[in-house]
């Protein structure tokens, strides 16, 4: 076994001490505390900086302790997470003409916390709420390759809902790496027959997933005829998961 | 329609491709751009800060509202990709009757704007309505003298800002709601910037006849108020001139009170035609065409727009004052929660309220009732209540004190709902909008762009250019997102009405002859 990392030993010497400390400390007397050359100190707060876990007093230029480390053990509210998506989920349906679902994992499947009709204005019920299958879908294939707490695929039962469902672990571990890998997904006839669906995820913080979003429409709406998403789609699609998790990173 | 997806085609710069809005509401400042679908493709937005320096009284700095404007402007267009030069035009709608007064040469407000929420001035009123003009407001602005409106604001700042009456006769001062101090800033300021309001926002200041669109002197002699420092009334879509920064060279194309806005968003153009836009307060209007209907129930006729050259089309709207506003208070004053949307987190964990009611009377009742002197309550509780039904209750104040209107509405109108459009931010609180479904035993349907008020500001700026050609093209914009269906049985919805409205009557006549029982008062 290695040692401790140096530098993550500072860095936390340096939390410890802001932490500590009642009021924004200057860059030179965090030096002189710890120890530490200043080029040093300054590389460790620059980098605590950029991850939250430190602030910087915009007049005095201090160093104080952030938000984001109180943050840490917090979940992201669901209901927070759709309030931030939603203008974006309607964008994202304007333009490609499909329906948009946002999914969370809850449990060993799906939860639809966001549901945008295709627009059509054809008589449609909304699906929030909704449990679907994490094997079976788009969103499900994302929340499983980008979500740390997410299930094993040996662990889960795996109904075949149509002759396209991935029924063995090994099969899904293969689609979720595939998912991993590329950053989006697609399920092609798995969950209903003659309907595709493509889902990027949305990210919080460092890139973890805390949701996914899908595209979802008859077959010949989503891909071509060889099974590969329409031209543009995929670009819509994450960009729209992009702008949700950077609004979510925003502070209102 | 379906259309293919294709990635937005690249755009040559300068191709005046896009229009922006920007909705200067209550809480915070935004800019939104637009395509020609009406899709948005750029959202930024700053809140700025409430002040509430003694009970009743709710103000806003002008000032940073403008520094908010001017931040939102380039972060809207540096997130689309785009350059002022790709705007055809720039509308904006605005939190009405809120009242801001600015010195012309150094563009400078003289005191803090006073809020739509802000109720200093309800004393004054009550005397007004007591004197002989109260018939002559009613008659000529076809509205009831309140504090809610813009005017009584205008008087209290030239009673009590020292030298204004004086400045306000020499033409020194500028008074205007916020889209008028929006488009003098940005059309230079002190330096040629233009003075205008529209229509819609004149309409609420009780100065303006509603037949004639402008003026009336009586109305001013009335409060006593200078001509010099008014703003000159103007259509809703029309190019009042052009940016000279924030957006420089962008044509003003349009101006709107929000609520308005979020009617013409919707593309409620025909009479019949209604929504209700939930933010701060939550607001009813239905569009009733060239007609002015004058309510026994409690509700506001209005202007709903004017166009050039075509005779103006009118609204009747229900006014609540406390909408998101209780969720926020929820959150910031009790500190249940740390976000708005959080409060569905919490209300899910119960089945129902527990057998408790909040009725959020801060500023008194609106509509239907208009009882300055109420104010708010919470009952029905018992060691059984927990945060969570508290959270129910604030929700399921929201969805009665839209049925009040509703109903209030059907009755003055003759006009019977079928459903309700609904926009705002809080129409992604699912479970709010399956209790006002609930509620109202009604569908309530939400359009596809929920920032409707932005919508409808765009719209304005975009019929001035000619960027739309008509109506009709922005009808087809609209698209049903969601839909809520009632599920809630008669028998509960009775049994909830009636604890609603036992709630209701302990907040009447709370404050006792003018004196707010506070602890200001009762410290001082
Ligand atoms: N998910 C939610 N559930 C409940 N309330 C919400 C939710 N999201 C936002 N709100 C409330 O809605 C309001 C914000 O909505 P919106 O942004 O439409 O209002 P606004 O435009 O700022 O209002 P105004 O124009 O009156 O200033 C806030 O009062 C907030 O508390
Ligand atoms: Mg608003």
């Amino acid at each position: 076994m290695s040692g401790p990392i140096q530098s993550i030993e500072r860095a936390a010497a340096v939390l410890h001490f802001l932490g500590a400390v009642p009021e924004p400390v200057a860059l030179g007397d965090l030096a002189r505390a710890l120890g530490l050359p200043k080029p040093t100190t300054h590389g460790i707060v620059r980098t605590l900086l950029g991850v939250g876990f430190v602030v910087q007093d915009p007049e005095s230029g201090h160093y104080a302790i952030g938000g984001g480390l109180t943050r840490l053990g917090e979940t992201l509210d669901p209901h927070l997470l759709r309030s931030r998506a939603a203008n974006w989920a309607d964008g994202l349906a304007a333009r490609t003409g499909l329906e948009v679902q946002l999914g969370i994992l809850s449990g060993s499947a799906v939860e639809l916390l966001h549901h945008v009709f295709r627009p059509d204005d054809s008589p449609q019920r909304l699906r929030v709420g909704e449990l679907q299958p994490l094997h079976a879908t788009a969103l499900g294939l994302a929340l499983l390759a980008f979500s740390p707490a997410a299930v094993r695929p040996r662990d889960l039962v795996m109904t075949a809902y149509t002759p396209a469902t991935v029924t063995r672990a090994l099969d899904l571990t293969r689609a979720v790496q595939q998912t991993a890998r590329r950053g989006w997904s697609l399920a092609d006839g798995t969950y209903r027959p003659g309907v595709a669906a493509l889902a990027a995820p949305i990210r919080h913080h460092v890139g973890v997933g805390v949701g996914a979003l899908a595209v979802v429409g008859l077959r010949e709406r989503v891909l071509t005829p060889a099974g590969e998403p329409l031209p543009g789609l995929l670009e819509q699609l994450v960009a729209a998961g992009s702008a949700i998790s950077d609004r979510l990173e925003e502070r209102l | 329609m379906t259309r293919p997806a294709t990635p937005d085609r690249p755009v040559r710069p300068g191709a005046r491709t896009h229009v922006a809005a920007i909705d200067q509401g209550t809480t915070s400042t935004r800019c939104l751009i637009f395509d020609r679908r009406g899709r948005m493709v750029a959202v930024a937005q700053h809140e700025h800060q409430q002040h509430f320096p003694r009970p009743g009284w709710a103000e806003h700095d002008a000032a940073e509202i403008w520094v908010n404007t001017l931040r939102v402007l380039p972060e809207a267009l540096l997130q689309a990709g785009l350059q002022p030069s790709d705007l055809a035009a720039v509308g904006i709608a605005n939190q009405r009757e809120t009242t801001v007064v600015w010195d012309r040469a150094t563009g400078h407000p003289v005191a803090p704007a006073i809020t739509w929420q802000d109720t200093r001035t309800s004393e004054m009123v009550e005397e007004l309505n007591r004197g002989p003009s109260a018939d002559l407001f009613r008659e000529v602005c076809g509205l009831t003298p309140a504090g809610y409106f813009a005017a009584p604001r205008l008087r209290w700042l030239l009673d009590h800002v020292p030298d204004l009456p004086r400045r306000a006769r020499l033409g020194e001062v500028a008074f205007g709601t916020v889209e008028s101090w929006l488009i003098w800033n940005l059309t230079g300021g002190p330096d040629g910037g233009v003075h205008v309001t529209d229509v819609t926002n004149a309409s609420r200041t009780m100065l303006m006849d509603i037949r004639t669109l402008d003026w009336d002197q009586r109305l001013l002699d009335a409060l006593d108020i200078p001509r010099e420092i008014l703003p000159e009334i103007r259509p809703n879509a029309q190019v009042y001139g052009t940016c000279r920064v924030g957006l420089p060279g962008v044509p003003i194309g349009g101006a709107f009170g929000d609520q308005q806005a979020a009617l013409f968003g919707q593309t409620c153009f025909a009479a019949g035609e209604a929504k209700c836009t939930y933010g701060t307060g939550a607001f009813l209007l239905m569009n009733t065409g060239e007609r002015i209907v004058t309510s026994d129930h409690g509700l506001i006729s209005t202007v709903a727009y004017a166009l050039d050259d075509q005779p103006p089309r009118y609204a009747i709207e229900g006014s609540i004052a406390v909408a998101g506003a209780l969720v926020q208070w929820f959150r910031d004053s009790l500190e249940m929660i740390r976000s708005a949307p959080e409060i569905e987190t919490l209300a899910r964990r119960v089945e129902d309220n527990g057998g408790c009611y909040i009725v959020p009377a801060f500023a008194g009742l609106f509509a239907p009732r208009w009882q300055p002197d109420a104010r708010g309550v919470v009952v029905g509780l018992t060691s059984f209540v927990t945060r969570s039904h508290l959270a129910r209750a604030v929700l399921e104040a929201t969805a009665w004190q839209t049925a009040e209107v509703v109903e209030a509405m059907a009755a003055d109108t003759g006009i019977a709902f079928t459903g309700l459009k609904v926009d705002g931010g809080m129409t992604a609180n699912h479970l709010l909008m399956q209790q006002v479904a609930d509620v109202l035993a009604l569908p309530v349907e939400r359009p596809l762009m929920a920032e409707s008020v932005s919508l409808g500001a765009a719209y304005a700026a975009g019929l001035a250019v000619d960027y739309w050609p008509d109506l009709e093209v922005l009808r087809d914009n609209w698209h049903q997102a969601a839909r809520w269906e009632p599920a809630m049985s008669a028998a509960l919805r009775r049994r909830e009405r009636a604890g609603w409205d036992r709630a209701v009557e302990r907040t009447l006549g709370w404050v006792v002859d003018g004196d707010p029982v506070t602890p200001a008062r009762r410290g001082s």
